[in-house]
């Protein structure tokens, strides 16, 4: 397990010698039989986006739930805008603002309805709220449909009202747990463009989960968590310069031919995948003219590609994302029970 | 209290400064807050749906006017009407009907998401609950006065103390069966289980409860399941009081109204309302532990 715990110097703007926005330590949460957090340690800088990155049931989202304090750690410390989540429940929770995967809005109500009713829960000050809700509207572009009940407002909406609900209270950590789950590519994309606005504009630490990989392009750091466990935590860039290779794909007539002469000739090994000749090897580019040259199969074509997050994702746990939530018969079943421990999510 | 900081913006210019809030810390006043706005929430709720007040009253005024007019003939009164009979029963369970209804809605948030909204605010979770049972209460006696209003239909008089005292005493009753709805639901997380859980345990209540027959006389069985249903205590003093208001033979108030018995000892009315009220405090209490221990 490779995990830098020590604070990012860049990126995260002004994070100086300021303490972390999120600290956790040896954190472990144990449902009855099932192990889902198996102790990580993390710290995040104030202002930073930070990313948990990991196939459904790898414990993102108890994770998530212990720094919010709606689940308790069976062991480890973690503290939330410097108040301990056990301890100072009450004090973590004035700081932190949330946004869930399953909607938390009360349909029957208007967007501005719902968050006046936010603002009274958590006793906002009478002469901020209205503009406080207007700046938060405007934030996430909902200003001018306010007034309409959210039943009538799309998925893409409602999550962008979910996030100015979040930052109505001015927390100074904002938890978004799969924020652009089960949206289309474009809302997505809008999503991520009022979260860049956000963090532009307010003070803010974020900390988001997610199963997109190129989502996780986003952030100044991820965590890549698989099995409970975090596995790797890094800068992105810096994650996928550690993969060290470019992946380079060939098309060929005979691609078992292929495979062995690249074997026996530069002691790579390949494998098939979507029909073409696919291996990593260091400096793809420079490694194409040789290639030509050197190999006796004639190639038809050639791609090299740099590492994305898959191939960081595939290094550290030797498996696609994808083929991590599908193959699984066992998280599967862990998932699920956590799912009726947690009250059901669709 | 919260602080006015406008942040100068640095970097657009023509952009308003950010409006920073911040949240008070927790106190007794977060609670009370957070008590007042479950109750108003449902409230609300209640005063839009109108099909919701319309629909609540069909089944009281099915059991008073159609079952009441219909064995009218067939049952002997005592000269007494058996809609006026019935209809402390009736003022009874339309109450229960609705409070159940309202309990209902905690399973709704939880099941479409917003109650995980309240359960992260710096509150606690038993001011949810509170709220709840409070909102119940209010909403099921609203209701209730609909039926109120109907009293001279059924030949009772209106009468100030009367009216006043049914309206306490249907606060209270709603108050009990809105925490037992939310003691129940409390770990159902689907609408239709909680339906069928309630169908289930409210149908044999209201029967048994004696919202249509008095309470004495009965087989052993019947009697002792009598007396340990909530209802009969909320039946009882409610047909004691409508009947103070009533002039009738002594025979027929003996007969109608012979009052709820402990092992022979006739139980006063204001302890059997003591009894629906210290029943709902209890399922208050487990409504809140079940709260605040389910993660």
């Amino acid at each position: 397990m490779r995990t830098s715990t020590e604070l990012q110097a860049d990126g995260a703007g002004s994070a100086g010698r300021q303490p972390p926005a999120i600290l956790v330590r040896g954190l472990v949460k144990r449902f009855d039989e099932v192990e889902a957090v198996r102790g990580v340690d993390f710290e995040v800088a104030p202002g930073e986006v930070f990313g948990f990155l990991g196939p459904n049931g790898a414990g993102k989202t108890t994770t998530i739930n212990m720094l919010c304090t709606l689940a308790k750690p069976t062991a480890g410390e973690a503290r939330v805008a410097g108040y301990d989540v056990v301890r100072e429940r009450d004090d973590v929770r004035r700081n932190i603002g949330l946004v869930f995967q399953d909607q938390t809005l009360d349909s029957y109500m208007t967007g501005a309805q719902n968050l006046r009713l936010h603002a009274e829960l958590y006793g906002l000050q009478k002469d901020l709220v209205a503009p406080r809700m207007r700046q938060v509207l405007e934030m996430v572009g909902l200003w001018e449909r306010k007034d309409s009940p959210v039943g009538t407002y799309s998925g893409g909406m409602r999550r962008r009202l979910e996030i100015a609900r979040g930052m109505m209270h001015s927390p100074r950590v904002l938890f978004l747990d799969e924020p652009t789950i089960g949206l289309d590519p474009q809302t997505r994309r809008s999503i991520w463009n009022y979260i860049a606005e956000l963090r532009e504009r307010e003070e803010i630490t974020i900390f988001m989960t997610t199963h997109y990989m190129d989502e996780a392009e986003w952030c100044d750091r991820i965590a890549i968590m698989d099995h409970g466990e975090i596995v790797a935590l890094d800068a992105p860039q810096t994650l996928k310069a550690e993969v060290g290779t470019d992946r380079v794909s060939i098309q060929t007539d005979d691609n078992a031919a292929a495979i062995s002469a690249l074997a026996d000739r530069f002691g790579i090994e390949a494998r098939v995948a979507d029909g073409a000749v696919t291996f990593g090897v260091p400096g793809g580019e420079e490694f194409v003219p040789r290639l030509f040259a050197e190999l006796d199969v004639p190639i038809q074509g050639v791609s090299v590609s740099r590492p994305t997050l898959d191939d960081v994702f595939m290094s550290y746990t030797g498996s696609t994302i994808r083929d991590a939530e599908e193959g699984d018969p066992g998280k599967y079943r862990s998932r699920m029970m956590m799912q009726m421990i947690h009250g059901g999510r669709r | 209290m919260s602080t006015t900081t406008t942040t100068p913006e640095t970097a657009a210019a023509p952009r308003a400064p950010v409006v920073k809030v911040s949240v008070p810390e927790h106190s007794l006043a977060s609670e009370l807050r957070a008590i007042r706005i479950v109750w108003r929430r449902d409230l609300i709720r209640f005063l839009n749906d109108r099909i919701r007040i319309a629909s609540a009253l069909v089944q009281p005024l099915l059991f008073l006017f159609v079952m009441g007019s219909g064995l009218e003939h067939v049952t002997t009164t005592h000269g007494v009407s058996f809609k006026t009979f019935i209809y402390p029963g009736i003022l009874c369970i339309a109450v229960m009907f609705t409070a159940m209804f309202s309990a209902a809605s905690l399973v709704w948030d939880r099941e479409f998401g917003f109650m995980r909204e309240m359960m992260v605010a710096p509150i606690r979770r038993s001011s949810i609950v509170i709220g709840k049972c409070f909102g119940g209460a209010t909403v099921a006696s609203l209701q209730g006065v609909l039926m109120i209003l109907l009293a001279p239909l059924v030949g009772v008089p209106y009468d100030l103390l009367l009216i006043l005292g049914i309206f306490g005493l249907q606060l209270l009753l709603a108050f009990t069966v809105t925490a037992f709805g939310v003691m129940v639901g409390a770990r159902i997380k689907q609408m239709q289980s909680f339906f069928g859980v309630m169908q289930m345990i409210v149908m044999p209540m209201f029967f048994i409860s004696g919202a249509l027959f008095p309470a004495a006389g009965l087989p052993r069985w019947l009697e002792i399941l009598n007396r340990i249903d909530p209802l009969t205590y909320a039946v009882g003093p409610m047909r004691s009081l409508v009947f103070s208001h009533l002039s009738m033979s002594e025979t027929a108030r003996q007969t109608l109204d012979p009052g709820i018995t402990w092992w022979g000892w006739r139980v006063p009315p204001l302890l059997q309302a003591g009894v629906v009220l210290a029943l709902g405090l209890v399922m208050l209490g487990v409504a809140v532990w079940e709260f605040t221990t389910t993660e």
